[in-house]
């Protein structure tokens, strides 16, 4: 019996604090569940990002030669600034949920929209990295035919005439030129070969879109969670949403650092 | 107190918050409870229809055959067949089964069997029901539109399912695998499909309605876990739960790491439909008439891996929950302690883990190598193991008890019976040699209808019968239950058991014509027996709706625990109100001490310890 009435004073006592939502019985109690329930939910996002990462495993078995290539044609410099701009960024969030424990709100929310801010570099760099990769035609549309295996290689011949001739104005071959048929280069091979190219790019542009939109929420939900630790909403006993933000952006940075290597990588051993 | 700002179940609710836009997880329940049965409904008339076809392939019916548009010449067209068959599984799996197992059972129960005021969440909650409504709706216009509703089977495979006129279809001048000589460009027109009408425009509107179902139970899941790991009433340990409970937690579980892969395969399908991507068109090309796809790198079955990575697990999440309430039922109506507490949930465990392993065996026909499908043959049987502990489990209880023959018992002994049947033509389908044989035979269909109707809606119903006064506060009315009881097991049995024998004697499913085979033709008598009894079967239906419909006005006045059942919920009154206890109860035991003196006394799981403490583990 005694047991009863404890939990019928906790349960009393608790009401009074503002944070408590009805139908839990103690702060901690829906500290826990909060927290369970983001990890829960990552852990359906694992296995979302999962059936993309199977679909990426199984065509890199299938096709290894032609993905190494088409990996060649991404940016690895870029790609490895926004890795080092998306860790900068967990770490200041990791640092706005010490701040919340700590019960400095002011910090909460600062290092929180310095998070953002690291975000929005992020998606700046990817902004111009998707822009460069549709003008060099890397972009797996509905147009996307035969043609544009014959283009890479000349695209790669400029490429690397590039490299010769610094700032050099070079120009990519027209999309609309019939490629000469005796071209060995291409052919019912080719047009293959430029498809399974078309899958990695159609992954890669999935997988990283989706990393974008994951992170295009994220800036939605740490806003409103900047927001009201501004407001002091925040306090060593109740700060599970600052905490749960974060676990989800380290979740998105995760993420990311699967995908760098996995499409950026491949091909970095043919030397470019 | 300030109560009213910081929660959302102590307020006095409005209309539309009470019944529309509620938070309360009792009221989401019975949400998925009728939503579920208006999709019954149209499934169930879904289903008639394709048996009509069986029947009578030559469209030789009387009144029906007007109903059809002229230019099918009085009789069924083989696209709208197609339809009916892929629109009726899709409907009852995804809009009825699962919404009712998991939406209704677990909504409803979860909260009130672990002594919680609501679930975790209790605005995610909601969220999950309304996401379902564009689900229903995109669905339901599926049917309007050009071409029809899905028709590639409700495994939706490609690359029947995936082409469409932009799906990297074009007029090229020569074959895939002739050099090729001039380019032209992609066609744009509309979401035909060369493949099937149903293929096109109707299959991309499958696609979103289950992205959003598969959004739906995404939330309820993440919702069950946390609020069965988190919520729970002091005293209630893991091991002092309901099997209901249980299983609706494993259920979560299963949900929670198969479906984001499905979702994430439903999307994938939708790009290769919507701008043309290849990831599942098949290396070579494909051609129809005078249309040939690019010739891509795709490859068709990592859609079966993935879709079969949820679909398998899917089964389960299709009878766990079953399980669990008929032992609930089975336990109370037999006025006996559920033998072999313990097995039964380390059982429902096994079978949940075993279940993400076996997927393959799906796929025996697609091309495998053998030694790999030797590996799911095996995984595979395993499960029967962890079944038959269940089956015997529910069998010992049963064993020496004096039964009360309710309705809600009826429905738990059928589900029982049944699924042993259900059960023992799984392990057939099983192994491999024997699974070639059967494969797209009649044999699976029989299969899952014993398993999914016989058992899972037999399941259904003895749960609504039994939690019925607990929902709305009024009995549903017992002879008529019975009465439909009894009809719904007859011709349930006579419509589905003969399709064993049709699919031994080779008849494949799907068909929409199988007497233009000369073989089945001394079947098709069978056929025509089953479609009556069907028919049957589906009017039968009618005496539930009106169960639900006339108990929930007229029904007898339930009182706080009508049938004398140990577990939470019937602490609480009838129906519960918003926060459901008025004193969160103090779980002292299991949930299953019954006939402690004779077989009506029992011990509720609340009730003040007696002789000093705990009675038995």
């Amino acid at each position: 019996m005694s047991a009863i009435k404890e939990t019928e004073q906790d349960h009393g006592q608790h009401h009074h604090h503002k944070d408590l939502a009805h139908h839990f019985d103690t702060l901690e109690q829906q500290h826990d569940a909060n927290t369970l329930g983001m990890w829960a939910f990552l852990l359906t996002e694992v296995l979302f990002f999962g059936g993309l990462f199977a679909a990426y495993t199984i065509y890199r078995y299938k096709y290894s030669a032609v993905f190494e290539e088409a990996s060649n044609h991404l940016d690895i410099k870029l790609g490895a600034i926004n890795t080092v701009i998306l860790i900068l960024s967990s770490l200041t969030m990791a640092l706005a949920v010490r701040c919340s424990q700590t019960g400095s709100s002011l910090w909460t929310g600062r290092w929180l929209l310095i998070t953002i801010g690291f975000g929005l570099m992020f998606l700046g760099v990817k902004y111009f990295e998707w822009k460069h990769d549709y003008h060099i035609h890397l972009m797996p549309g509905k147009d996307w035919s035969g043609k544009d295996w014959w283009h890479w290689q000349y695209a790669k011949q400029a490429k690397e005439m590039e490299a010769h001739s610094k700032g050099a104005e070079h120009s990519y071959p027209d999309r609309n030129t019939v490629p000469p048929d005796n071209d060995p280069k291409f052919g019912v091979k080719g047009i293959q070969e430029s498809q399974q190219a078309r899958l990695f790019f159609l992954l890669y542009f999935c997988m990283t879109s989706l990393h974008a939109l994951h992170m295009l929420v994220g800036f939605v939900l740490i806003g409103i969670i900047a927001y009201f630790a501004y407001q002091g909403a925040y306090s060593p006993e109740y700060y599970s949403p600052v905490e749960n933000i974060g676990l989800y952006w380290h979740f998105v940075d995760i993420v990311w650092i699967f995908l760098f290597p996995l499409l950026y990588l491949l091909g970095a051993h043919m030397g470019h | 107190m300030n109560h009213d700002t910081h929660h959302t179940t102590g307020s006095k609710p409005g209309f539309l918050t009470s019944y529309l836009f509620s938070q309360d997880h009792k009221m989401i329940g019975i949400q998925f409870l009728f939503s579920g049965l208006i999709f019954f409904g149209i499934g169930g008339l879904l289903a008639l229809l394709v048996r009509l076809q069986l029947g009578w392939p030559d469209g030789n019916l009387p009144y029906i055959g007007k109903w059809f548009p002229q230019s099918w010449g009085g009789k069924m067209s083989p696209e709208f067949y197609t339809m009916l068959f892929t629109m009726h599984a899709s409907i009852m799996i995804f809009f009825v089964i699962i919404p009712w197992l998991t939406g209704t059972f677990g909504n409803f129960l979860i909260p009130l069997m672990i002594g919680a005021r609501d679930m975790a969440f209790p605005k995610l909650n909601m969220f999950s029901y309304w996401v379902m409504w564009p689900a229903f709706i995109i669905i339901l216009a599926s049917f309007f539109v050009d071409g029809g509703a899905a028709s590639s089977g409700w495994t939706s495979y490609p690359t029947l399912a995936n082409v469409g006129a932009e799906a990297g279809l074009e007029k090229l001048p020569f074959k895939p695998g002739d050099a090729p000589t001039s380019y032209t460009v992609f066609k744009d027109d509309a979401f035909n499909s060369p493949a099937a009408p149903g293929a096109g425009m109707g299959q991309i509107f499958w696609l979103v309605s289950l992205i959003f179902v598969g959004i739906g139970s995404m939330m309820g899941s993440v919702n069950y876990i946390t609020t069965i790991l988190n919520m729970r009433a002091p005293g209630m340990d893991l091991m002092r739960m309901p099997l209901t409970v249980w299983s609706l937690f494993i259920t979560a579980i299963l949900q929670a790491l198969a479906l984001p892969v499905l979702t994430v395969a439903l999307m994938l399908q939708l790009l290769d439909k919507l701008i043309a991507t290849n990831f599942f068109l098949p290396p070579g090309g494909l051609s129809f008439g005078n249309w040939h796809t690019t010739p891509g790198g795709g490859q068709p079955l990592l859609w079966q891996h993935l879709f079969w990575f949820y679909s398998h697990p899917a089964v389960y999440i299709m009878i766990l929950p079953a399980m669990g309430v008929v032992s609930d039922i089975i336990a109370t109506f037999a006025r006996k302690p559920m033998f072999g507490y313990k097995p039964m949930v380390f059982s429902m465990a096994a079978i949940a883990s075993l279940g993400f392993i076996v997927w393959g065996h799906h796929m025996f026909q697609s091309g495998m190598d053998p030694r790999l499908g030797t590996g799911f043959m095996l995984a595979t049987i395993l499960i029967a193991v962890p079944s038959a502990i269940k089956t015997f489990n529910w069998l010992a209880t049963l064993w020496g008890s004096s039964i009360l023959y309710t309705t809600a018992m009826l429905n738990a002994l059928a589900f029982v019976s049944m699924f042993v049947i259900g059960g023992l033509s799984g392990i057939f389908m099983a192994a491999t040699p024997v699974d070639v044989y059967f494969h797209d035979t009649y044999f699976i269909v029989a299969h899952i209808h014993y398993v999914l109707f016989m058992s899972s809606i037999f399941g259904i119903f003895a749960g609504v019968t039994f939690w019925f006064p607990k929902m709305f506060g009024r009995l549903m009315n017992e002879p008529l239950g019975k009465v439909h009881f009894a009809l719904t097991f007859i011709f349930g049995n006579l419509t589905f058991f003969p399709m064993h024998i049709l699919g031994i004697g080779g008849h494949p499913r799907r068909y929409y014509d199988p007497t233009i085979y000369q073989y089945l033709e001394n079947l098709q008598p069978l056929n025509q027996f089953m479609t009556i009894s069907a028919l049957l079967l589906g009017l039968t239906q009618l005496l539930f709706v009106t169960n639900i419909f006339y108990s929930l006005w007229f029904g007898a006045k339930a009182s706080k625990n009508p049938w004398n059942c140990n577990t939470l919920e019937w602490d609480a009154p009838s129906p519960p109100p918003h926060g459901n206890f008025d004193q969160i109860p103090q779980v002292q035991r299991g949930p299953y001490e019954y006939a402690i003196d004779g077989p009506m006394d029992h011990l509720t799981q609340s009730s003040p310890a007696v002789d000093g403490g705990k009675i038995h583990e």
